[in-house]
Parts: C-alpha cells; sequence; structure tokens
C-alpha cells in the first residue's frame, strides 16, 4: 500500500497526540499516589545529588513503576513522553521509505540512532 | 514547605510559564528553569531536567496540530535534526565541566536574545527571494505552503549556515535544558529565510526531537527528578492549551510587550547571579 503525504502526516499528528496524552495521564495518576502518600515530607530539591539508580535507566523504572512506587509510575510517564518523538522519528523512516526516498530515510535513520544512544548510553 | 504545598505552587507557576510561552511562542523553558531557580530555590540541574521534559510535552501537543495544517517542513526539518541532536549530545557533554555560575550566566544571556526575538516583528516583511541554494535545490528542500490566497511556492537559502546555527540551538539545548526555540527561529528565518509560518512550525516540530536527544541523557545523570516533573509538565501542558485557545481569538501584543519586560528582568537578574556566583 502507499501512503500520500496526507495520511503520513494526520498520522504523525495522531501518534504525537496519543503519545503526550497517555504520557501526561500517566504522570497524573503517579503524582496523584505521590501526593497521597508522600504529600506532607518536606522537599528536597534544594541541592543537587542526582536521582537513585533505579530512576535513571529503562530496567529500573519499569521494575519501580511495577511495584506500585508513585515515583516510578511518575517517571515510567516521562519516559513515556521522551518516547514520542523518538517514535515519531522511527515512523519518518518508514514514510520515507513508503515513497521509495532512500536518501532522507537514511537521514532520519541516522537521527533515531543518535536518539537511541543518547536514551541507552548517553552519560 | 512540604511536598504538596510545593507541587501546588510549581504547578501554578509553570501554568503561568505555559499560557505565556504559547502565547509569545518562545521562552517557555527558559522562563521554567529561570523560574525554578530563583523563586522555588531549586538546583539548576534538576530544574534543567524539568524543563527539558516540560518542553517534549508542548512541543509534541502543539506539532501535532501544525502538521496537518502543512506548514512544516519535513526535509529541512529532518536534515536539520542532524544538527541538532548531535548539538545536544555535545551541550550536554559540556554541562558536565561548565560551573553552576557560568551556567547562570550563558542562560541569561540566551532569555536577553530570546527578549529581543520575541520583540521583533513576526511577518515576511523584507525577506527577498533570491535564487535558492543550489544544495536546498539538490536535497529536494524547496516547497510550498497554505496562505489565504492558496498555495505559495517558496525556496530555501543558505543552508550550511542555517545548519551551523542549529547545531549551536541544539548545544544550548544539551547545555541548559530547553528547547532554544528563539536559536532555531534564526536559522530558519534569518539564515535560511523561510516564511515566518514555515519557520516557527518546523521549529516546534524539531524541538521534540532535540530534547528528546538531550532528556536521554540527563535521564540517566540523574537529572530529572519525577517529583518535581509531574507539576512541572502538568502545569505547563495545561498553559500551553489555555494559551492556543487565547491565541485563536486575539492577538495579544499588549501581553507580549509585557512578557519582553519579564523576560528583560529575569535576564538581569540570571546574569547578576552568574557574576556575583550567588549560584
Amino acid at each position: 500500500m502507499r501512503w500520500t503525504d496526507q495520511q503520513i502526516e494526520e498520522f504523525i499528528g495522531v501518534l504525537l497526540r496519543v503519545g503526550v496524552t497517555i504520557s501526561a495521564a500517566v504522570v497524573l495518576l503517579g503524582g496523584i499516589l505521590y501526593l497521597h502518600r508522600h504529600g506532607s515530607e518536606p522537599v528536597h530539591l534544594h541541592i543537587f545529588r542526582s536521582e537513585p539508580k533505579d530512576l535513571r535507566d529503562i530496567v529500573g523504572i519499569l521494575r519501580d513503576a511495577e511495584a506500585d512506587r508513585a515515583v516510578g509510575i511518575m517517571q515510567l510517564g516521562v519516559l513515556l513522553l521522551i518516547a514520542t518523538p523518538i517514535a515519531r522519528v522511527a515512523f519518518s523512516i518508514f514514510a520515507f521509505l513508503a515513497v521509495r526516498d532512500r536518501f532522507y530515510a537514511g537521514v532520519t535513520a541516522f537521527v533515531l540512532l543518535v536518539l537511541l544512544y543518547s536514551i541507552t548510553f548517553g552519560r | 514547605m512540604d511536598i504538596l504545598v510545593f507541587t501546588l505552587l510549581v504547578g501554578a507557576g509553570s501554568f503561568a510559564a505555559g499560557v505565556l510561552g504559547a502565547l509569545t511562542g518562545l521562552g517557555g523553558g527558559s522562563l521554567l528553569v529561570t523560574m525554578l531557580v530563583l523563586f522555588f530555590g531549586v538546583d539548576m540541574h534538576y530544574a534543567m531536567g524539568a524543563s527539558l521534559v516540560s518542553v517534549i510535552a508542548t512541543s509534541s501537543g502543539a506539532a501535532a496540530a501544525y502538521v496537518r495544517e502543512g506548514y512544516s517542513n519535513l526535509r529541512v526539518g529532518m536534515v536539520l535534526e542532524t544538527a541538532t541532536t548531535t548539538g545536544a549530545l555535545f551541550g550536554a557533554f559540556l554541562a558536565l565541566y561548565v560551573t553552576t555560575g557560568m551556567l547562570s550566566l550563558i542562560f541569561g544571556l540566551v532569555l536577553l536574545y530570546s527578549a529581543w526575538v520575541s520583540g521583533r516583528p513576526q511577518d515576511d516583511s523584507g525577506k527577498v527571494d533570491d535564487p535558492p541554494d543550489p544544495l536546498a535545490t539538490k536535497l529536494r528542500m524547496d516547497s510550498e505552503y497554505p496562505t489565504p490566497a492558496g498555495r505559495v511556492a517558496y525556496h530555501v537559502h543558505n543552508v550550511p549556515a542555517g545548519y551551523g546555527l542549529m547545531f549551536v540551538a541544539g548545544g544550548l539545548s544539551g547545555l541548559l535544558g530547553i528547547g532554544s526555540g528563539a536559536v532555531k527561529v534564526l536559522a530558519m528565518d534569518q539564515a535560511m529565510r523561510l516564511p515566518f509560518k514555515v519557520s516557527t512550525t518546523t521549529s516546534n516540530f524539531m524541538i521534540g526531537v532535540t530534547a528528546a536527544a538531550s532528556a536521554g541523557i540527563y535521564l540517566n545523570r540523574g537529572y530529572i527528578d519525577p517529583g518535581l516533573v509531574m507539576p512541572v509538565t502538568l502545569g505547563v501542558l495545561a498553559g500551553a492549551i489555555l494559551g492556543a485557545v487565547i491565541l485563536e481569538k486575539s492577538k495579544p501584543n499588549l501581553l507580549r510587550k509585557i512578557f519582553t519586560l519579564v523576560v528583560l528582568a529575569l535576564a538581569v537578574q540570571m546574569i547578576y547571579n552568574g557574576i556575583a556566583g550567588k549560584l
């Protein structure tokens, strides 16, 4: 099947909207739990200490969210939000290939690689 | 201050920043970092992390609306994203070696520049459409965009200058945790001479991808605190939606001027803090 430019743009629009909506909903859910459980504790953001190890990578965040930890659920929402533009770039590779535009598919693949590197190994 | 009160106050402030950011099209992220650091005493690194995440949310939300209207130029956007994402990696790397005072100073300068950009007239007056850059032709970048009088074709100029500026924009995004829309507009509007609607929407489209490149690194470094990101992102997103509704109904020229003054004041404060070594 051949995609028209119109269909590609519509799909990207839907992809972005769905990604942002789901992420915001997950962050909100985690936020309600967080305030309910920890609302009366003091704030500790004046000095930078770096987040604990489990909130810094994909595996740790998933494990925390599964264990019903509020911070893990909020961070999962953040992860979904970061994944939204990455998904858009991944889809664009497919879209350029669908119109047999190899040059732009390659350019887009490069951008995707940079993004994947950043989220996995970037320090 | 306990977490509940802090969350509500930060949420309200972020909502205001979201409204202003949407009304002016600029300065959402930089305004947020400044507010968190100066008013809430949050460490600069956490502030940068939270701002960056909210930038992804607003940019993706707005891009969803723009992409269907046919203004953004996907080819120009994709080529320039190779510059902004690698620039973002470089900027995030530099952030490890720059002191907080220095970050504050650079931040203030970027704010000053944003205020200048948002105060400029936003139209296509004074743009001359001479022959396109041969490189743009080779890369099939020239395109057309919808206007009330039908679709209008345009050429893309000076690709190398635009590309270089985009690397700088990406670098600032990684260094400071902002979208750096102001520098992106400079690259596309001034250097590449794209029509204003095309450069703003394409810039918006790119901001999310640039921010995602920095955000991955920020997450790995522990700059992203979920308890802070939550009120910031939800507040900014809600504010941006309201801002977009207001923008549809009126041209807020007075608001834009007030915003410019606010940004100027914050810029001076950040520069002062940077020089005085107070941060």
